[in-house]
């Protein structure tokens, strides 16, 4: 019995927007893994292993061309070097808690736990107990895991103009996010567009993974004399 | 076995990046501009990953993306929960697919 308003439930209560925004990707990522000649056991696998969406379909992409298992590997660390900007800011956040907490919690930082946890449930305050940042964050992952098995084993009931549709929720997903906090103040906007603005620059000379992370730390920098964040 | 061994290797690089800052954020203390710093990543990550991504969900539609992040813009300058503003964008773009494009 989960006791009624626990941290938990609340947490996976607010992660089912997340798995739900995941699983029809996931269906349409375990029938590309298909393509590419990867089992669904290994497609799920990769899902288990991996959780890093975009990582997946490039390394699937990649596999379909032909591409070695050395390069995709590097490409995929660093198309998730934002990952390590992310985990920083988090486990800021989570400082205080057991270290083996931290480390395992850390697996499940995706763009989308991330954005939950640092502007949406867990932009309070008061720091939310580890036990909520797990149910949000497992409940994505089997949202992740589950939606990928199902692409996997063939059942491609999921049309592509909806996969189109959910991409679109998840980007819904960041800017609900992001508008209420962030209208807050407005250095906070100002970082936000500044960084939109250097990686949308960017993106025309380096490849997407880096213009992301830069963008991020440089707009991020710029905002610390501007006075954004603190308090 | 080479894709195990992919997997393998695509989970360990996935995964040090993540796990880094969990074992060594601890033994440090952050100087101010720092913990400022920290504290403008999320809305810089955000919009870095908002802005031009939400236009290439359609790569032959840039204005279906543009339209559906707009109305989620607009959704959530109504501080509606963050469910309806996911829901209401991908209706939108259900709608502009079905009718338009």
């Amino acid at each position: 019995m989960i006791e009624k308003n626990s941290p938990l439930k609340q947490g996976i209560l607010s992660g089912l927007p997340i798995a739900l925004g995941y699983f029809p990707i996931a269906i349409a990522f375990g029938a590309l893994a298909g393509q590419a000649q990867l089992s669904w056991l290994e497609a799920v696998l990769m899902s288990a292993l991996v959780f890093a969406g975009a990582s997946q379909f490039v390394a699937v992409s990649l596999l379909l061309v032909g591409t070695g298992p050395l390069q995709i590997i590097t490409t995929t660390f660093f198309l998730n070097m934002r990952h390590l900007i992310m985990s920083l800011a988090l486990n800021d956040k989570m400082r205080g808690f057991p270290p083996a907490w931290k480390q395992g919690l850390s697996f499940f930082i995706t763009d989308e736990t991330f954005a939950f946890l640092t502007l949406g449930e867990g932009e309070s305050n008061h720091q939310r107990p580890p036990v909520f940042m797990a149910g949000l964050m497992v409940t994505a992952y089997l949202g992740w895991v589950s939606g990928t098995l199902v692409g996997g084993v063939g059942a491609h009931i999921i049309p592509p103009q909806i996969t189109t549709a959910m991409t679109v929720g998840l980007y819904g997903l960041f800017i609900g996010l992001l508008v209420p906090s962030a209208k807050k103040s407005r250095p906070f906007i100002l970082v936000a567009v500044l960084s939109m603005v250097i990686n949308w620059g960017l993106g025309h000379w380096i490849e997407s993974g880096w213009a992301i992370v830069i963008a991020t730390v440089l707009a991020a920098g710029v905002g610390v004399p501007l006075g954004g964040g603190w308090e | 076995m080479k894709i195990f061994l992919l997997i393998l290797g695509m989970t360990l690089v996935t995964y040090l990046p993540r796990l880094l800052p969990a074992i060594f954020l601890d033994r440090f203390e952050f100087p101010g501009w720092f913990k400022r710093w920290l504290k403008n990543i999320p809305y810089a990550a955000l919009g870095a990953l908002i802005f031009p991504g939400v236009l290439l969900v359609d790569q032959e539609q840039p204005l279906l993306g543009l339209l559906g992040g707009l109305s989620a813009l607009g959704l959530s300058l109504l501080n509606l929960h963050i469910t309806l503003v996911m829901a209401g964008s991908i209706c939108t773009v259900l709608l502009l697919q079905y009718f338009l494009f």
